[in-house]
């Protein structure tokens, strides 16, 4: 909300204080301010001058040669080529060393341009004639000044004057940032009730006194609350004999200020209440209102009905509307109707002046599409017992502007009167919520500038109907605590029972999984949670397959981001692409990030959320390298089992022939391979890509910090060579898997050394060499137990078909 | 006799001190005092010698033995000492070569600022815990007093899945999750990834990180949480950094405070980063609302507690001086390996 100084000072009539000091104590009692402009800082020098004399420049058809009386002894000649000025005009002159806000094309030049004496075309002209927007104003704010041109004082102002403070330009526009939960704060008095509070200054409030005629406003209007549920309360009032003019200069300029384009004084007048009471207001063509009765109900289903924008509204049954005898004439609190607006031509007008539901309101607004300043007004849930005080201000204002005869008397529908709360004064309690120990009385003191007031006979706070915000002690001990000064609060630690810090052991494991990732050369990624469906045809992923039974977001920001992610596959080929398209050398990513697991779709209860480590690498290195870092993970995580790897799960995203499943100790706990030519070839990556993926739900079930020193050997090794020709369809793992079977006690370790395949070996064939080391725990081994075992190993091994090398 | 001795000895001297090598000074060694040396043929000689005169004589052999064998000893570490100088000085490298590196990843810089907010927390003796990413509507907004159609709720761009179940807009349900278990005291933050529905620019994204924190306890106070945040922005990011309580809203805490701390770039004084002002917006935190405390099954006329959320984006960007939130997702190396 913006809102002008000289309007806050207006109520607040002490507040002495710089622009600077008021931002920062507002702010520190809670009314932050965004920020201000002072609206005079790069205007210097500038008086009222009277033009005395035109002449044609000799050497230029289109400038000017004035003589300007500026109140001094000499009068000053201004060269200028404005086309606007006679003789006799009183314009702002700014003195040649004085400064304006910026060009007359309403461009701003930051810290303003200086005017010096200079020559134009040979001329000497010292000072410059203003426009309106050189004073870095608009038109929007001044609606008299030319559209180009040299803005000219229409009243009579005294020449030499201050020109900037008879256009009211020595004032600050104050922007703030009001919270959802102070309603009060969007207006005017609620600002000025916080800085009368802040700054411990009276609070004067506008005189509302009393208007009207004569006449009795219910000979003019009737008025009917059917759904009062959303109707709290309806306040109408009735003027006659209208006369549509200019609002005056004053309401102008604070209306512009607050960021309102002044129409005429009717309009004006309705935003000024709405600005300065925060209550919207609505003027009816009183001619157009049939039956001179105005009914509040909520529209039938599927009704239509066109706002004054001449749009065509469709409704339902929850929106509210205001009626006369026989149609809608407006969607309440929202915008009124075409059929009953206010023209040139009206004669005589009704007031409204409402308090609709606010949660209704913000609903309708959202199933009309149309958000108005009264509805945004409305939807903050406003206070029913400001809007007599608003609706009788307005007629006040009508009164005072000449803009019409108010009717005698107003139709109030309020069937239940909103009370203000009662609360316990509880200063003790909330010193301890604090930490503080602020007196009552000095409390009580904040209270009292807020209007909040104290009942000695049954020690309670009084909130005032405005303030729905306090409802609890705790408010109460806020509203303490913001007056006393945040800063005063001194600074403590918590004391009592100490409590251990910690990690959770998926935390501490995902810990490891990042340093075994980057000890191995991999650079931690992030991607996000949602992503498009297309990413399973883009991973080749079938048209059966479970992971495309997705949580899909109902208001995604597109269809890219639609569905929460059942693979973390997708997320680390795009980064892996844009690292290849980037030609990035060598990358290695890793990722730890959820995948989303719905029981079923459509979505019914909270999918399953399990943490993905990720890890991609194209360049250097191939499927070994990253089976090797999946190992030294496992290892850092106390899973010293040998893992299984089992190349049959036919991963279709993944190269069929370089893929394996990862088992350890019976369960899957994740896979790796060389991604599928297509797939990479869809994320345009044209080198090999490798992958694995780890479950760590199943890594933390596995993972086994409970390590055991097992001594170090004391006696000597003996190492056996074998040399084997395997048939091709036999793994290494299952000669490995008969190592383990048959090698007995003695067995330490095996290694492969060699593994060759080609032209020196029968094609079906390939030819792998193994070294075998054998030691005693207790004792030197003696020839006889390495044999026994090497020959339990090798009658297995024929068994499978293995011929040994001799 | 004698004087060959003397002969042999200091022949042999000659020859050590012309030796340069420490092959040369073997050669010498055998020479003299091999199985076929100069002094091993004297003292075979001894047998010609009547016995009487063989004690005298045999002493000093030995006494000349001892002497060559000491001088050889004494040439051998001249040498050697030598030889090492020559090798030391041929094995002369230049040490401003490029370094050979292990090929060692960096952590995303989220990450490090997660980090280093859980080791201050850990250390204050926080228990770092975790909550759902997809939640119930009820623990993202009704159980923090945003109840249905409250405006705070459109405030926070949800996603939603269904009626009942949304991205979680914030970390704070992790909160009620905590309370729920009904273990006091608490002392927990609570990191996580969290989702608004903002297009993505520099300074949005529709996917962030927040670390929430919660302490819950007998005679809490709201110093208490001035005391703990000022001691966090501290310790993260120097001990000059001074803190700023403003008042704001919450609807689940009550007072709620905004949290600004003085520009770290400028220190104050005001410059483009701070856009003049020399503060800084940092976090969000307040006293945990009674009516949660109550929902959440804590009776609120016997404990407090305070709570606060920290946007870790926020963090990293402005401790690392990222200035594209964009560039936290893009996983570039080139962006990572600066971490």
């Amino acid at each position: 909300m913006n809102t002008s100084l000289e309007w806050i000072k207006a109520m607040v009539p002490g507040l002495d204080v710089t622009e600077q000091e008021y931002m920062d104590a507002m702010t520190l009692s809670g009314t932050k301010v965004e920020g201000y402009r002072k609206l005079d800082a790069d205007l210097e020098q500038i008086v009222v001058g009277q033009i005395l004399k035109i002449e044609r420049h000799p050497d230029a058809d289109k400038l000017i040669v004035c003589q300007v009386d500026i109140g001094r002894e000499e009068a000053i000649q201004i060269v200028t080529g404005a086309p606007n000025v006679s003789e006799g005009d009183k314009v702002p002159v700014v003195l040649s060393g004085g400064r304006v806000a910026g060009g007359h094309d309403g461009s701003v030049t930051p810290g303003g341009i200086k005017i010096k004496k200079g020559k134009l075309r040979g001329i000497e002209s010292d000072g410059m004639m203003c426009s309106i927007e050189e004073l870095g104003s608009s038109r929007e704010m001044y609606p008299e000044a030319p559209e180009l041109g040299i803005y000219i004082f229409k009243e009579d102002v005294p020449v030499g004057a201050d020109a900037v403070g008879l256009l009211g330009l020595h004032d600050a526009v104050f922007e703030y940032e009001v919270t959802s939960n102070r309603a009060d704060c969007f207006s005017v008095i609620g600002i000025a009730r916080e800085a009368a509070a802040t700054f411990r200054r009276e609070l004067k409030l506008p005189e509302v006194t009393e208007t009207g005629n004569g006449e009795d406003v219910n000979d003019y209007i009737k008025v009917t609350v059917k759904d009062a549920d959303l109707c709290s309360r309806y306040v109408a009032r009735a003027v006659k004999n209208i006369k549509i003019a200019p609002s005056p200069k004053w309401m102008q300029r604070r209306l512009a200020a607050q960021g309102i384009r002044p129409i005429n004084n009717l309009v004006d007048i309705t935003n000024y209440v709405m600005a300065e009471y925060g209550q919207p207001m609505h003027a009816y063509d009183l001619d157009t209102i049939a039956g001179k009765e105005i009914i509040v109900r909520r529209a039938s289903k599927d009704e239509t009905f066109v706002t004054l924008d001449g749009q065509e509204r469709k409704l339902d049954d929850s929106v509210l509307m205001i009626c006369d005898a026989e149609k809608p004439v407006g969607i309440a609190g929202i915008m009124g109707g075409e059929n009953s607006m206010i023209t040139d031509s009206v004669k005589c007008m009704l007031f409204e002046a409402a308090c609709f539901d606010g949660t209704n309101i913000r609903l309708s607004s959202k199933k009309i599409g149309l958000r108005t300043d009264a509805s945004s007004v409305f939807e903050k849930g406003l206070d029913p017992n400001n809007a007599m005080e608003a609706m009788n201000r307005a007629c006040q204002l009508v009164e005072e502007l000449g803009a019409g005869e108010v009717i005698g008397g107003a139709v109030d529908v309020y069937p239940v009167k909103k009370e203000g709360r009662r609360i316990p004064f509880e200063p003790e309690k909330y010193n301890r919520l604090l930490g503080t120990q602020i007196a009552a009385e000095d409390m009580l003191s904040y209270f009292e500038r807020l209007e909040l007031s104290y009942d000695k006979e049954t020690n309670e706070i009084l909130v005032p109907s405005w303030r729905q915000d306090l409802e609890c002690g705790a408010d109460i001990a806020e509203e303490a605590a913001r007056f006393f000064g945040y800063d005063n609060i001194p600074t403590t630690l918590p004391d009592g029972e100490a409590t251990t810090g910690k990690l959770s052991l998926k935390l501490r494991i995902e810990q490891i999984a990042r340093d075994v990732a980057e000890y191995c050369g991999f650079s931690q990624g992030m991607c996000y949670s949602f992503e498009s469906p297309k990413v399973f045809d883009k991973l080749c992923i079938p048209a059966d397959s479970k992971l495309r039974d997705a949580v899909t977001i109902l208001n995604p920001l597109g269809e890219d981001f639609s569905i929460m992610r059942t693979t973390p596959l997708n997320g680390m080929l795009t980064s892996l692409s844009t690292n290849y398209n980037r030609r990035n050398q060598d990358v290695r990513l890793y990722e730890l990030g959820n995948i989303y697991l719905p029981n079923q779709v459509p979505v019914t209860e909270l999918p399953i959320e399990r943490m993905q480590f990720t890890l991609g690498m194209y360049g250097e290195g191939d499927f070994f390298t990253l089976k090797g870092v999946v190992e030294e993970f496992f290892a850092k995580t106390g899973m010293f089992e040998k893992p299984e790897y089992n190349p049959g799960a036919g991963r279709p995203y993944l190269h069929p022939g370089r893929q394996a499943d990862i088992f350890y100790k019976g369960t899957a706990v994740g896979y790796l391979g060389e991604v599928h030519p297509l797939v990479a070839a869809n994320y345009s990556i044209k080198d090999r890509v490798y992958v694995a993926v780890l479950d760590m739900p199943e890594i933390t079930a596995a993972a086994d910090f409970g390590r055991k020193y097992r001594g170090i050997a004391k006696f000597p090794a003996s190492n056996r060579d074998i040399s084997m020709v395997v048939p091709k369809e036999i793994l290494a793992g299952d000669i490995e898997k008969v190592f383990d079977a048959k090698g007995g006690a003695y067995l330490e370790r095996y290694a492969l050394f060699d593994i060759y395949e080609g032209s020196q070996i029968k094609p079906g064939f390939k030819s792998l060499a193994y070294s075998l080391t054998f030691r005693g725990k207790e004792k030197n081994l003696e020839e006889a137990d390495i044999t026994g075992a090497m020959e339990r190993i090798l009658k297995a091994l024929e068994h499978m078909g293995i011929e040994l090398r001799k | 006799m004698k004087e060959k001795l003397q002969k042999i000895k200091n022949e042999a001297i000659q020859k050590m001190i012309a030796s340069d090598s420490l092959t040369k000074l073997n050669d010498v060694r055998v020479a003299v005092l091999g199985k076929k040396g100069e002094l091993t043929a004297v003292m075979k000689s001894m047998k010609d010698l009547l016995p009487e005169e063989r004690p005298a004589f045999g002493q000093l052999v030995n006494e000349v033995r001892a002497e060559i064998e000491q001088k050889l000893e004494e040439a051998k570490s001249a040498l050697e000492a030598k030889e090492l100088e020559r090798r030391l000085l041929d094995e002369v490298i230049d040490v401003t070569l490029p370094a050979k590196k292990n090929r060692v990843g960096h952590r995303h810089p989220n990450t490090i600022a997660l980090e280093e907010v859980e080791r201050i927390f850990i250390g204050m003796g926080y228990e770092v815990v975790e909550g759902p990413e997809v939640e119930l509507d009820y623990y993202n907004f009704e159980a923090l007093n945003i109840p249905a159609n409250h405006p705070a709720k459109d405030e926070q761009d949800t996603f939603y899945i269904n009626n009942e179940i949304v991205l979680r807009t914030q970390t704070s349900p992790v909160q009620v999750r905590v309370m729920e278990q009904g273990k006091l005291p608490i002392r927990v933050i609570a990191p996580g990834r969290v989702f608004r529905s903002d297009e993505v620019d520099a300074t949005h994204s529709p996917s962030f990180h927040q670390i929430e924190g919660l302490v819950v306890d007998q005679h809490i106070t709201f110093a208490d949480l001035k005391g703990t945040l000022e001691e966090f922005v501290r310790e993260l990011f120097g001990a000059d950094t001074k803190v700023k309580f403003r008042p704001h809203h919450f609807p689940f805490t009550e007072p709620s405070a905004e949290v600004d701390m003085t520009c770290f770039k400028c220190g104050g004084k005001g410059c483009r980063f701070c856009k003049g002002s020399g503060w800084i917006e940092i976090l969000g935190c307040g006293m945990v609302h009674p009516k949660v405390l109550k929902m959440s099954g804590i009776d609120p006329e016997r404990y407090s507690g305070f709570a606060f959320g920290v946007g870790l984006e926020r963090i990293a960007l402005l401790k690392y001086e990222i200035d594209d939130m964009r560039l936290l997702y893009e996983n570039d190396s080139r962006f990572l390996k600066q971490f």
